[in-house]
């Protein structure tokens, strides 16, 4: 069918059965919603937790990310109809977003490299903000040997 | 079925037709969401890169555990996620319009419309709360002066100062800041109340305003006080600044909606024989959802 407005633009009703569209959205609201609780229910499972930042934490955290993407996805991809788009239109949109790997990767890691070169040239900083100074002499508190983590 | 992809495929770039089969309108606003995603991802990556540069971050959980009419109770997570939610029902909504939209259904658009910017105005209202009851909170943080010694303020979250630092555990440096000079009267009537000796307790406000700073600091259980040092200063701006730059995206959503149910209403769509307005409005809503995702993610999550 013509589009009535723009005549080199086909519609493509992608939800022109009701009923199948109706299915569709709720199933996509569930979807969203569930995952939402189990992030919800990760994230206080966190706090509960106590965990120091270790290997678990991280792992914890990176089941929330990926549980947050897949949330963008189901958001961009049937409530934004971009899965109904001819490829290369998606394409357009996908490929450069790829730049958010590079992106993120540099910039993350650079914040970590300078908490470390911090923490080894500025034992002030290291003593203030570490989450367990050596605090005061007459308290048990073992004091970590200064230098490498 | 193979033969008639081909042909499908090569029709598109033969000319007379839109190689992505879209409108310009609808293909333009594709491209600002992609380069506001941009603009979002770096604000989300530069709050990262210093989050990363930190030995202490504060505990989302610790932070956001406020609830409207809930007092003091700790109920961390628990009004994000209904904000969350508001935002993910707004999105359905807008769905419903756009389908609405399709099939030339004036009044369903309208209806579905009208829940959108009902959602829209929720999710603002519960921002708002939020922020008001962030900045305006009274936490006791254990202030470090230049001589070395150290005194105990009130301090609420703001742009220039975070309360959520790291607890301090040295209960002698507790009962020092407690009896500094520089320890307000105002700060040792609140921790009297909320963190009080065995002697302290039946006491009423009345009596605990007539004793002076001393008596007072006798009053404050300092081994149950929860008292922190401050915080990373940046978490309030990238706070404020990214929660706020989203929810002004929502504002504008919700103008933007608020223009497409005038519109609807007048007819303007209907004469022209097409609701496409709607579904550009739909996809800028949407990204406002998408983004909060990540803004939720990033903030309150992990």
């Amino acid at each position: 069918m013509q589009h009535p407005a723009f005549e080199e633009v086909t519609i493509h009703h992608h939800t022109a059965d009701d009923k199948a569209f109706r299915k569709k959205v709720i199933r996509t609201t569930l979807i969203l919603s569930v995952i939402t609780v189990i992030e919800l229910g990760l994230g206080l499972l966190l706090y509960a937790l106590q965990l120091p930042d270790d290997l678990r934490r991280l792992l914890i955290k990176g089941v929330i990310i990926i549980l947050s993407l897949a949330k963008a996805f189901y958001i961009v991809s049937i409530f934004m109809h971009l899965g109904d788009e001819i490829r290369n239109m998606i394409m357009t949109i996908v490929v450069p977003l790829m730049l958010f790997i590079w992106f993120i990767l540099a910039f993350i890691l650079d914040g970590n490299s300078y908490k470390n070169l911090r923490n080894k040239f500025d034992q002030h900083f290291k003593e203030s903000t570490s989450e367990h100074p050596p605090v005061d002499k007459n308290k048990t508190h073992e004091i970590k040997p200064g230098g490498k983590e | 079925m193979s033969t008639q992809a081909t042909v499908h495929q090569t029709k598109w770039w033969s000319g007379g037709k839109s190689p992505f089969n879209l409108e310009y309108g609808k293909l333009m606003m594709w491209y600002f969401l992609m380069s506001d995603a941009f603009t979002f991802g770096a604000f989300l990556i530069s709050y990262g890169s210093i989050r990363f540069s930190q030995n202490f971050w504060p505990d989302p959980n610790v932070v956001f555990n406020a609830f409207p009419g809930m007092g003091h109770a700790n109920l961390p997570l628990a009004f994000v996620s209904v904000m969350t939610f508001i935002l993910i029902i707004s999105s359905v909504t807008m769905v419903l319009a756009v389908h609405a939209g399709h099939k030339q259904d004036k009044a369903g658009v309208i209806k579905w419309m009208f829940w959108t910017i009902v959602g829209g105005l929720a999710f603002l209202g519960c921002q708002a709360w939020e922020w008001h009851h962030l900045i305006t909170g009274e936490h006791a943080v254990l202030v470090k002066d230049a001589t070395g010694g150290a005194y105990i303020d009130m301090v609420g979250q703001t742009m220039g100062g975070n309360p959520w630092g790291k607890l301090v555990h040295d209960n002698t440096a507790v009962l020092n800041a407690l009896n500094d000079t520089a320890t307000s009267k105002h700060t040792l009537i609140s921790l009297a109340h909320e963190f009080p000796t065995d002697q302290a307790k039946g006491l009423s406000h009345e009596a605990l305003e007539k004793m002076n700073n001393s008596q007072l600091a006798g009053m404050v259980d300092t081994a149950r006080a929860h008292i922190r040092e401050k915080g990373p200063i940046a978490f309030g701006g990238y706070f404020y600044g990214i929660t706020g730059f989203h929810g002004f995206h929502v504002f504008s959503g919700v103008i933007i909606n608020l223009v497409m149910l005038i519109m609807t209403q007048k007819n303007v769509f209907h004469n022209k024989g097409h609701y496409l307005m709607i579904e550009k409005a739909g996809l800028y809503w949407h990204f406002v959802d998408l983004v909060w995702v990540f803004v939720f993610l990033c903030f309150y999550l992990i």
